[in-house]
């Protein structure tokens, strides 16, 4: 193992692994390009399923009103998520805190089809009395169960990153004039922008390929496009689908080859600066 | 320590003895009987002090001592359970750290990560609403001070550890503080480069003339920089002098014991005059050339420091009582350091005497070596007699 090559039958584990990863995702790929509507035979190669797209309302609604709500869902979780983990990290004692690490935490364990239950019942019931009749199912209550499961996680990704900050930052700030606020504004949160950002695409991502929240919580003409996809695909194979599928894939492989690139980037010019920076001391 | 730092308050008196001038404002800086607890834990215990206008003050003592604690205090970030702290008169005690007109530099530096060090000096100076030109001309200043003009463009992290320790400093000298606190200003720097930085941090800081209140654990890093140094243990204050001072004359034991080597006997007082006294304890007889206050009888400790004790291979005969402060030993450890040797002698008691010998000729005629049996001999006023 030390000359760090891979017996063949760890080889052989390797192949079965990347087999069982990417055959389905190829085989994905391949249909969109599928002449035959129905069948899994290749028939023929056409991009026609593609061009259908373009104008298919109910798809492209869908994809709209997902990104929407994605980002939305990214903003209040992060927002919501600092504020949480700042509160947990900064205090450690106040009054009903393991309640509210309980409540906060919920959302990661709890399956997601009792949240999602538990939200329409709130919302049915809401919409029974008079001062939140105006709530009706739709865009509104998609976003707020998302954001409620999308704030734990980002509690927890700006928790952790909290806790590994020196803290002694923010006291050099208090100590060099800023109110409490400024210290939060100009010294914690550009500190923590990475961790933010990291729980915003965590979230979004979340958001986007919610199904079963989304079904429970949407109304009438407020189909994001999991649910579109899901509804057809129950119907029977959609080459469709496929395709929507295929573009997706498309487009988060780009984007993580680019930020894969462009942290190892950002990491190597570090090490270099820090290494020049520490000889000279020793000079 | 004099000629290092000319600013010291420490003057050569007419006698020529080093002695602690009288600073002219002795109340600069007020410490009256703080106190801290942290759930039931006395951090620091009943702490009073007076810190002079324009000194560099160590506090000095040994992990958990409660210095930071007493530091923090002064800066605001913690709230003492009792006690008021003065800074010119006024009680600043209940002032949030950002409305005190002191600056802190962190032990860990605590420098911003997502600012240059340009805009890290330049923190503080914004916070005032000073405008822009002076902001500029000041930072450029204290760049000049620490001499890191051409590295104002870089972030911390592209810098060394000591360059980062001079960003730390440019920036709590930047706002101009009343009084500037150093918690372990260089404790985060190897061996070589600390002495190398203890007095370029000195001269800065008297060139810049701001009172500091310093903490450190190394009693060589407070002597060379401190004007004054108080001793901590336990969250008090054992004692509080110039370097001299609590080397030549340390209060207690531990005081004695924490400052440099010390040889202690323990013993008992049996002659108490107005102008000697004479303490037996089991290894020999010790005639003091001065008095105490003191009753016959008591226990008392009897401090030596190696240095001031010479080692002959005759017993020796020009001492004031030919029968006292002489004890013969064996020599069980020698260690040449190049301007001095450490001898470790062993007592018919059992004790291990220490011993350094200046190496003042080159080619001396005797020097004891190992197994050797020598003579150590001291004279009357070499030691000091301890009551606590
Ligand atoms: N926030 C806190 N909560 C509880 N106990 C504390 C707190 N801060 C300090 N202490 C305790 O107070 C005592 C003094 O701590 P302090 O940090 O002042 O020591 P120190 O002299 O600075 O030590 P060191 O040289 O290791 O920095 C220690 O026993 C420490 O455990
Ligand atoms: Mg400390």
């Amino acid at each position: 193992m030390s000359t760090g090559r891979v017996n063949w039958f760890g080889r052989g584990w390797l192949a079965a692994g990347y087999v069982f990863l990417y055959i389905p995702i190829f085989l994905l790929i391949v249909l969109s390009f599928n002449q035959s509507r129905q069948d899994v035979i290749w028939t023929g190669f056409t991009l026609n399923w593609y061009r259908e797209l373009l104008v298919d309302k109910e798809i492209i609604d869908g994809f709209i009103l997902s990104l929407k709500i994605a980002f939305l869902t990214g903003l209040l979780s992060v927002v919501l998520g600092t504020f949480a983990a700042f509160t947990l990290v900064k205090y450690s004692r106040f009054f009903g805190r393991t309640a509210f690490v309980g409540m906060v935490n919920a959302p990661l364990v709890m399956p997601e089809v009792i949240i999602g239950l538990s939200l329409l019942l709130l919302m049915v019931s809401l919409q029974n009395t008079e001062t939140f009749s105006w709530i009706s199912r739709g865009m509104f209550t998609i976003l707020i169960g998302h954001a409620l499961v999308g704030m734990a996680y980002a509690t927890v990704v700006v928790q952790s990153r909290l806790q590994e900050m020196d803290r002694s930052i923010e006291e050099a700030a208090m100590d060099l004039g800023c109110r409490p606020r400024q210290v939060f504004f100009l010294v914690t949160l550009p500190n923590i922008t990475q961790a933010l950002m990291s729980a915003f695409l965590l979230t979004f991502t979340l958001s986007l390929d919610d199904v079963v929240i989304s079904q429970l919580l949407s109304g009438p003409g407020s189909s994001t496009m999991p649910i579109v996809i899901f509804s057809r695909a129950r119907l029977g194979l959609d080459p469709r689908v496929n395709a929507v599928a295929t573009l997706t894939i498309l487009v988060v492989t780009i984007g993580v080859i680019a930020s894969s690139i462009y942290l190892a980037r950002l990491e190597r010019r570090r090490q270099k600066e820090m290494s020049a920076a520490f000889s000279a001391d020793a000079a | 320590m004099g000629e290092l730092a000319s600013g010291h308050p420490n003057v050569v008196a007419p006698d020529g003895t080093l002695a602690a001038a009288a600073p002219a404002d002795t109340h600069f800086l007020r410490i009256e009987k703080l106190v801290k607890e942290f759930d039931g834990l006395v951090a620091v215990d009943n702490v009073s002090l007076d810190i002079c206008k324009g000194e560099i003050f160590a506090l000095l003592g040994s992990s958990g001592c409660g210095k930071s604690t007493l530091l923090r205090m002064l800066a605001g970030f913690e709230m003492p359970t009792s006690g008021r702290i003065f800074l010119d008169g006024k009680d600043i005690a209940a002032l949030p750290p950002y409305i005190r007109p002191i600056n802190m530099m962190f032990q860990s530096y605590a420098l911003f990560p997502h600012l240059t060090v340009w805009d890290n000096v330049a923190f503080g100076l914004k916070r005032d609403g000073l405008p822009k030109d002076q902001i500029a001309e000041r930072v450029e200043k204290m760049l000049g001070l620490v001499q890191l003009k051409p590295y104002a463009k870089r972030k911390p992290h592209q810098l060394s550890g000591g360059q980062q320790q001079r960003v730390a400093l440019a920036r709590s000298l930047a706002k101009r503080p009343q009084l500037m606190l150093l918690d372990e200003p260089l404790g985060a720097l190897d061996k070589k480069l600390r002495e190398r930085t203890q007095l370029e941090l000195v001269n800065i800081i008297e060139s810049v003339g701001v009172t500091c209140v310093m903490v450190t654990h190394d009693q060589e890093e407070a002597m060379t920089m401190a004007s004054r140094i108080a001793i901590m243990s336990e969250g008090r204050i054992l004692q509080v002098g110039a370097p001299h001072e609590v080397y030549e004359t340390p209060s207690c034991r531990f005081v004695a014991d924490f400052i440099g080597n010390v040889n202690l006997f323990e013993g008992k007082l049996t002659e108490d005059a107005s102008d000697h006294v004479v303490i037996e304890t089991p290894e020999c007889t010790h005639y003091v050339g001065h008095g105490i206050t003191g009753t016959e009888g008591m226990a008392v400790s009897v401090a030596i420091r190696p240095e001031k004790i010479r080692i002959t291979q005759q017993p020796p005969s020009d001492l004031a009582r030919p029968a006292c402060n002489w004890v013969k030993g064996e020599v069980v450890d020698l260690a040449y350091l190049g301007s001095y040797t450490v001898y470790h002698l062993k007592l018919a008691t059992g004790m291990i005497l220490k011993a350094t010998v200046a190496s003042v000729e080159r080619l001396p005629d005797w020097q004891p070596t190992w197994g050797d049996s020598v003579f150590a001999s001291w004279d009357e006023y070499a030691m000091v007699v301890l009551t606590q």
